[in-house]
Parts: structure tokens; sequence; C-alpha cells
């Protein structure tokens, strides 16, 4: 059996901050929203940090105490940092002229360098317990958090440099940060996830920690195909076909599944924690709340 | 190696208008929010396409090797069109991976007055920056793509498959940011017109460029003013492009499919793209749904609920788990056809086709030929 995270709530959040990413689909801001909820349960005060402006999180999670969800813009937190150091005026200017995408253009990774350094600050905040972050949509995750090394190279001075290299120690440090990576049991998924983890080792030296399996499906026990067919061999012709047709399809895909969990685990030494698949096209709260107590449940 | 999913209740309405608009239309975009399967569509479109007898040409933006990995290409795409090897079909099919910054570099060589200007771009930071990060550069180096592929004698029709995108008009509208970021203010402060034309002012006669200067560092800056002034002149031959770029978009002869998963989120991401298309005058020539779960039976999950009680009831576990398991996978099914209703709606009954899950991952033309039998009534193709 692959490696399965034993106590998934504690390792999950063992550093300060977490920053979930993988690719579109896979249930990336589930799984913040799961975290989030569990740590909530577990007395933590948690900031859940947004970052594509929707109000999925905001809706999933509106109910939980002691969870405050922030969405953050890159334009906004460029302006914020200006303004905290000493260049008010600059800040105005930029604004007014509209030259701020301008100057993420002339400097790729901009954005993405004050959003990283909005986070240091909420990180160092006493406010909160735990930094829960819904990393960048679609496969930017690896450029997001590579923009800090990016920029300390291109840019050699100035306020954006400095704000470079505190993104960096954060990032280099794994009791401060670290990085959950989800996927679904599926081949595409699987090889997709197993590409980032490696280039964001390669590139970012940033801490993963136990890699999330998105929507597996429970084992509610199944007879197999012997079994089921001298179940139904009684029943009507139509009943039995059904019976047997959703058996093997089920099994098939469950069969499929486990491999996937058992090349992801072979390929990746990292510890994993699955997620049980919800019978529903589109989750709420009380998805969110029976998934976070997964997390928290003693090992068996 | 696929097997033949039960029962799958696609619905067939949708069918023979897919196929209506492969034989239709020269350019194909596949648009949909990220994991939806775009890829996997337009490499099912690709391969129905050469059973028709056309010779397509599947572009795919994905930096990920989703494409390859559909078409079971170990060793992943090239940024030149290949031909995939294809059993018992008329046609052909091509694949390619879209290369950036390759692209844009082929626009400065064809749009230079001479080989020092292409020299003095292709090795400016600030172009390398660009080239591969200003916002709407991939879209629009994919447009351009499209259009170059859509000149080429070897393919008469180019599917693409577009970048994942929040803004999923960036594709539309990208060509049109190149003009746009060479309208931009900072362009016109540092190009002011003189009798002469364009002429580069210099940095420090500008307060708002010592800003600048002051926060990214002077030398990001003093890169971005080479970059204007190298690419002096190029602008309309840029400009001229984009638009042919923009009409070949919105000509008759481009199919927009939108592509949607059988969840809330993504639905809701579709229906929004779909009402901008039809805002924008383009229109949703089709729209599919991957991975819906298929029926099982034609009774409802409560059916199967009831059957599951009355056989535990008597004793019968292992015909409870049965009569349990199909009560799950008619749940799903239930409340993802409740899901896909609007789409439904806004692309019409007839225009949407939804294609089950079936009971393997596709990873392979196999797998894709059994997806092409579902949506176009066929028996599957052997790869």
């Amino acid at each position: 059996m692959p490696p399965e995270s034993e106590y998934p709530l504690q390792s999950l959040t063992a550093a300060r901050v977490v920053v979930v990413a993988g690719k579109g689909g896979v249930g990336k801001t589930t799984v913040t929203a799961v975290i989030a909820r569990a740590a909530s349960g577990a007395g933590q005060r948690v900031l859940v940090v947004e970052l594509d402006g929707k109000p999925t999180l905001a809706d999933l999670l509106a109910d939980v105490p002691d969870v405050t969800v922030m969405p953050i813009s890159a334009p906004d937190a460029l302006d914020e940092y200006l303004r905290d150091h000493g260049f008010a005026r600059i800040a105005k200017r930029l604004n007014r002229t509209g030259v701020i995408d301008m100057v993420g253009t002339a400097a790729p990774g901009i954005d993405d360098v004050v959003v990283l350094g909005k986070i240091k600050q909420l990180e160092r905040s006493s406010e909160w317990d735990l930094v829960v972050v819904d990393g960048p949509a679609a496969g930017h995750a690896v450029t997001f958090l590579t923009s800090a090394a990016g920029l300390a190279d291109a840019v050699r001075a100035g306020p954006v440099r400095a704000q470079a290299d505190e993104v960096l120690e954060l990032l280099h440090d794994g009791d401060r940060c670290q990085v959950v990576l989800v996927a679904l049991p599926e081949t595409t998924p699987v090889n997709e996830v197993i590409e980032t983890a490696f280039a964001l080792e390669d590139l970012v030296g940033v801490q993963l920690g136990p890699l999330v399996v998105n929507g597996v499906d429970t084992l509610a026990p199944l007879p197999d195909a012997d079994a089921a067919g001298d179940v139904v061999a009684d029943l009507d012709a139509d009943d039995a076909r059904i019976l047997e047709e959703a058996a093997a399809f089920r099994r098939s895909r469950r069969e499929m599944e486990q491999q996937e969990l058992a090349r992801l685990a072979a390929e990746l030494p990292l510890p994993q924690v699955r997620l049980t698949a919800r019978p529903v096209a589109g989750l709420t709260a009380d998805d969110i709340d029976a998934m976070a107590s997964e997390l928290t449940t003693e090992p068996s | 190696m696929t097997q033949e999913p039960p029962d799958t209740g696609t619905r067939t309405s949708g069918d023979s208008h897919t196929a209506d608009v492969i034989d239709a239309s020269r350019v194909i975009v596949c648009c949909g929010s990220g994991g939806v399967g775009k890829t996997t569509t337009a490499a099912v479109l690709g391969l129905e396409a050469a059973r028709r007898g056309r010779r397509a040409v599947v572009v795919t933006i994905d930096p990920a090797r989703r494409l390859a990995d559909a078409l079971g290409l170990t060793g992943g795409l090239a940024a030149e069109p290949e031909p995939i090897e294809l059993a018992d079909v008329p046609g052909e099919l091509w694949a390619m991976m879209l290369d950036t910054a390759a692209t844009f570099d082929g626009l400065v060589r064809r749009y230079a007055d001479d080989e020092l200007q292409v020299e003095r771009i292709l090795e400016n930071p600030f172009y390398r920056n660009i080239a591969g990060a200003l916002s709407g550069t991939q879209e629009y180096m994919a447009a351009e793509t499209l259009h170059a592929l859509h000149g080429d004698d070897r393919f008469d029709l180019v599917i693409v498959d577009t970048p994942p995108s929040r803004n999923a008009l960036d594709f539309l509208e990208a060509p049109g940011v190149l003009s746009r970021f060479l309208d931009h203010r900072l362009f016109k402060l540092l190009m002011l017109p003189t009798r002469g034309g364009l002429k580069v002012i210099g940095t420090a006669s500008q307060p708002i460029l010592r800003a600048i200067g002051k926060v990214v560092g002077s030398e990001v800056l003093s890169d971005s003013v080479a970059f204007f002034q190298a690419f002096a002149g190029m602008e309309t031959g840029f400009r001229e492009r984009a638009d042919d770029v923009v009409a070949l978009i919105r000509s008759p002869e481009t199919s927009f499919v939108v592509v949607a998963s059988p969840r809330h989120d993504t639905i809701t991401e579709a229906v929004w793209f779909a009402d901008q298309l039809v805002e924008q005058g383009v229109g949703v020539t089709a729209a599919v749904v991957n991975r819906a779960h298929p029926a099982f039976g034609s009774g409802s999950s409560a059916e199967a609920v009831t059957a599951a009680a009355a056989a535990e009831e008597a004793g019968d576990t292992a015909l409870a788990q049965l009569w349990s398991n199909v009560a799950d996978l008619r749940i799903l099914r239930e409340r993802e056809q409740e899901v896909i209703a609007p789409l439904e709606e806004i692309a019409g009954a007839d225009r949407l086709a939804v294609l089950p899950l079936l009971d393997q991952d596709v990873h392979d033309i196999d797998g894709l030929w059994t997806i092409a039998g579902h949506l176009f009534g066929h028996e599957p193709v052997a790869g």
C-alpha cells in the first residue's frame, strides 16, 4: 500500500503558511476550504487568502468560526506596499497614469512577488495561527512561486528587490511555509502533479507538504464479478443487467484509481492524504464539513 | 482496451450537429475552464475530422503534455506540426504545441526592416520578458499560429485548444493586446512624436519615468526604452497582422465549441462564456459536456435506494450492496443532469453533446476513438 499520512491535519498545517497548488479542475479551492475548516475545528485562527477573485471560498466558509477569507489582488498589493514603504507619491502617480501594468510587464513576476510579500506580512501578524493560500489558477503555481527568484536575478536594487529577497526567505523556510499539492486519482492529473512537484523542488526549493488526492471513491463494499453474478441469477433480466453493469463500471473505475494512487506513491515520496469523492455535482458547506472531519479522524 | 460502457445515455441530438460543425468549419476553437477535457475534446474532433477525410491539425497551448498524453505520444509534442499515425482513415491528423516565444520571434523577423533590427529586438531583455509574459501574449501567439496554419496548404481544418483562462475572451481579444500595448501611455511618453517620426526621449526628463525606475530599478527601465527604440517602425505591420487574425477568428468558417464538465462551477463558466460569445456576435457553435456519469437503467436513484433497503431487510447483503451502488451512480447522474440544464438552455439542446465518463481513463488513441464513437454514433475505429 502507498503511504498514507497518519495525522493528516497536523502534517497539512505543519507550517504557518500553506500554499495549496494544483492544475485546473483538481479541487484546489475545495482542499483550501477543507484545510481551513479542519484547522478552525482544531481551535486555530485561520486566514484564507484567495487570489482569483471568485466568491467560492467566502461562500463555502461563510459560517465557519475563526476563519477570515481575504482576497488579494496584485495591483492592490503593489499599491499598499509602495504606500507602506515611503513611496506614497509614486503609488499615486502609478495608479493615476495607469502605468502599473507596464511596470509589471517590464519586470515580470512583480505581481506575484508583491502578492507573496503581502502573504509574508500576514504570516508575521499575530492575528492568525495559520494562513492558507488558494494558489493561483491553472498551472501557474510554478511561475507564481519562482517569481521571487526570477525577480531577484533581474532587478539589482530598489524596493521591489528587497521584497523579493524577503519572499525568498519565507519560501525557503520549511517551518514557515509549505506547498500542498492537489491531484485526482487519474492518469493525466497524476502525471501533472508529479511534474509540478519536481519543478517546485528544483526551481523553488520550497517544502512540500503531504499530497492531497481528491475525489477518491470510498471503498463501500461491492461484491466481485462472480459473487454479483450469483446474486443476480434469480432476478429479472433487466434488473440483473443493470446491477451487473453498474458494479462492473464502479469496480473498473476503482481499480484504475488504485493503480494511479499506487503509481503516485511510487513516483513521489510524499505522504498522501485522501479525500473521499462526494456524490454531488457541486460542493456545499456541508460537504466541506464532512471532508474536514476526514482530516481529524483517528488514524486506524 | 477501453471497454464499451453500458447504456451510456449520450444525448444523440447534438451528435449530427457536431459532425456538421466539423464539415462546415475551417477553424474550430475549443474553450472552457481548466480540467474539463478541452484537450481531449480537441483531439476527438481532430480524429473524427480525419475519419471524415479532412486534413486536420490540432494545436495545443497547454504547456503540460495533455494532448501528447491523450494521443499516447510518450515523447511529447514538437513546435512544428507532426503527423499522427492513424490506420484506416481517409484523412490526416497532425498535432503540434504552441511555442509562444518562437512565434513572437517569427513575427519580429517578418516585420523588421533588416537583420540588425531583428537582433536588437531579440536580444533585448525587456523583449524576452514580454515575449513570454505580457498578459495576453500566449493567446495572441495562439491566434497568430492559427492564422499561419490556416494559410498552410497541408491542412484544411485547424483545431485550437485554448489556454484555460479566467477571462475566456482573452483569446478573441488577444490580437488587440499588442496594439493596445503599443498605444500605451508609457510607450507614448517614451516615443514623443517629432517631425521626423518617433523619437525616444531621455528617461531623466520625465518625472514619472524616474519614479518607475526607483521602484523596479533603472536597468529594467533602460531595457524597455531600448526595446521601444528598436521596435520603432514595426507597429504598422503588427497592427495589420492583428487585424487579419481578428477577421479570421470572426469569420463564419470559424466555430466555437464550449467545453465543460458536469460540475456546477465549470458549467457556470461555460454559460458565462457562451453569453459573452453571443454578445460579441460570434455565437456558440456547439457545446460539449465531458465525463457525465452514464445511466444504469431508466429508474431513479430513489427506486434503487428502496430496492437496496428491501434487500437489506430480506438479509441479502450482497444484493443490497449492488442496489446501493446503482443508487450512488444514479444520484450522481441525476445531480449532473440538473447542473447541465443551464448550458443546454443557452447552447440549445440540438447543439449540446453530453459524453459519458468511461470505465477507464482516456489516455491513448483507442480511448479517443471510443469517445468519438459516442459523439458521432459510429463503432470505435481500431487505432
